[in-house]
């Protein structure tokens, strides 16, 4: 039986769409009920959903032998996994926005907040510039607003949340997708099973493209 | 004769292991707990935590508890041509975990042999790798990669520091995408991208590994993998040890071929090895050495009973019950082979499997 962690929301749906169209379907998912776990017995598959930030410790303490989870969290927590192929959907890019008026002079120390502190870190220490972060766990978009940071390091999608209040990206750091991610003991004693799961996805990404 | 279900599990690995050890010529290498502090602060990327338990000695020498036993034997060695230090241990060692971020005491075992180093002795101790995992379970494998075949095929490619390490990174994930778009970034061509990614695509059964990369590639590092893949067809386990080159090592200190065990059911690598002449030279020490490292505590989790029992029969008693017929009851049980526990009332956390009311009112 391979377990797979969905992350929650509209990119899991898609996720799980491409798992039905490879052929690991598992209709007990689309039910309205209060389950955790879906399981198709014949086709040795079984899912579970779990916060889009949790998939990769459930896939790197092996809970889940496969998974789905987006490129910023691997590089933010960087889990010791296999990333076996990028699934090309939940495309956005982790940028740095701040208040249309600002402009980094590189006069004093840059107030940055962030969820990510460790991708911001790395970002600015490798421009050899030196940051104070402010760590936030949400509304990201208010720090900037609020004289809390100067800028902010966060992901954008479609940038609506930030031109309605007045903030613009700066600079993107880097492009963020859904990536396909695997324990890796997992891949050494279920290889087959997970190796298929992949390459089915992978035709369907080739196709999309 | 040794009743082996009265051993914890540490104990049990720990006989198993040296019985097996001692087999093939090694011998036991014991140390004290305390090394000093300079040790390991030159070598702290060598270290899996680079943070240690530090104190200072009664004359003011700055000491540590000892993170980690191979930078000992590394220092406490010489170097006699042609001569061999085939050493194993079982030590505590005292390193932050890895999910609470604080210290802990963990046992290690492991195996090293230092000194005039051949592709023999890399087989012996892939070998007895094996077999050390074969001891818990028969579900392992255990997956070896050449570090200078995987430096070769990058540099050839491209030789830009900052490529190299991305590549090796990709190759640790089998992060074929992203090695594309760093190829692309980099200016390399289709075939350049092709060889290294043959790094990530070529894994599994030995032979296979070995053709395939033959029709790639012709570096002298691929004849070496042909003659160790010989020899370890005549280990005991074989068709469970494969060629993987995303087991990759800080090539810093590590060299040549390089292996990590999995065992099926725990969900990280249960055993690290390889060749690691690059820290030897970083000790100035002028021999070559190979060795490896059991993590016991992953490998007891999959062991982990929660359903035993302490004892199989719990027998209450109290000032009412004569003692004389109680001692004969213990007595018949055990010599049944059974455990007995005589209390006066049920311990709150003793796991029993029966109950023997001798209490008088009962």
């Amino acid at each position: 039986m391979l377990n797979v962690a969905l992350p929650k929301g509209r990119l899991g749906e898609k996720v799980y769409s491409m798992f039905e169209k490879a052929g690991y379907e598992c209709p007990s998912i689309k039910e309205t009920n209060r389950k955790l776990i879906f399981e198709n017995e014949e086709k040795g598959i079984r899912f579970f959903w779990v916060k889009p930030s949790d998939v990769s410790i459930y896939v790197e303490r092996g809970a889940a032998d496969i998974g789905v989870a987006g490129k910023d969290i691997l590089l933010e927590y960087k889990p010791n996994v296999y990333e076996l192929l990028d699934l090309n959907i939940g495309k956005c890019n982790m940028c740095v926005a701040a208040k249309k008026e600002f402009r980094d002079e590189n006069i004093k120390v840059l107030k940055v907040a962030t969820k990510f502190v460790g991708i911001a870190t790395d970002y600015y220490s490798r421009l050899g510039r030196d940051i104070d972060i402010i760590k936030l766990n949400g509304s990201i978009e208010l720090a900037p607003i609020l004289g809390l940071s100067d800028v902010i390091v966060d992901i954008v999608e479609t940038g609506t949340t930030l031109k309605e209040n007045d903030l613009e990206v700066k600079t993107k750091i880097l492009p963020i997708s859904a990536r396909l991610i695997s324990n890796k003991a997992s891949f050494k004693f279920k290889g087959e099973a997970i190796e298929k799961i992949a390459t089915a996805m992978k035709e369907q990404v080739e196709n999309n493209d | 004769m040794i009743d082996e279900t009265l051993m914890s599990f540490e104990e049990k690995s720990a006989y198993k292991l040296r019985s097996l050890y001692t087999k093939y010529g090694y011998l036991p290498y014991e140390m004290g707990k305390f090394e000093e502090y300079e040790l390991y602060i030159r070598n702290k990327d060598f270290l899996v935590s680079d943070r240690v338990i530090a104190f200072n000695d009664t004359n003011g020498k700055l000491m540590a508890l000892k993170p980690d036993v191979t930078l000992s034997i590394i220092k406490n060695g010489e170097d006699v041509i042609g001569v061999k230090q085939k050493v194993f241990y079982n030590e505590n060692v005292y390193r932050v975990s890895e999910t609470t971020h604080r210290f802990k005491e963990i046992m290690q075992t492991g195996l090293e042999c230092i000194g005039d180093i051949d592709i023999y002795d890399i087989y012996e101790t892939i070998s007895l790798s094996a077999e050390s995992l074969s001891t818990f379970t028969a579900d392992f494998c255990i997956e070896i990669s050449n570090l200078d075949l995987v430096k070769k095929v990058i540099t050839s490619v491209c030789d830009d520091a900052s490529f190299v390490s991305s590549v090796i990174n990709c190759i640790s994930e089998k992060n074929n995408h992203d090695l594309k778009k760093l190829c692309e970034k980099f200016l390399i061509d289709q075939t350049g991208f092709d060889k290294i990614s043959s790094l990530i695509s070529v894994y599994g059964d030995r032979k296979n590994v070995i053709k395939q990369l033959k029709e790639i590639f012709d570096f002298c590092e691929l004849e070496d993998m042909e003659t160790l893949s010989s020899l370890l067809d005549n280990s005991k386990f074989s068709d469970k040890i494969k060629f993987d080159f995303s087991v990759v090592n800080d090539m810093n200190y590590y060299n040549g071929f390089v292996y990590k065990g999995f065992i099926d059911g725990v969900c990280r690598g249960v055993l690290a090895g390889g060749q690691y002449d690059n820290l030897m030279k970083k000790m100035n020490r002028s021999s070559s050495a190979v060795g490896f490292a059991i993590y016991l505590d992953r490998i007891e989790d999959l062991f982990r009973d929660n359903e035993k029992f302490d004892v199989d029969f719990l027998l209450l008693y109290d000032n009412s019950t004569d003692v004389f017929e109680m001692s004969l009851r213990v007595n018949e049980l055990i010599n049944k082979g059974a455990s007995v526990s005589t209390q006066k009332s049920i311990p709150e956390k003793l796991r029993y499997k029966e109950i023997i009311d001798l209490r008088r009112r009962a």
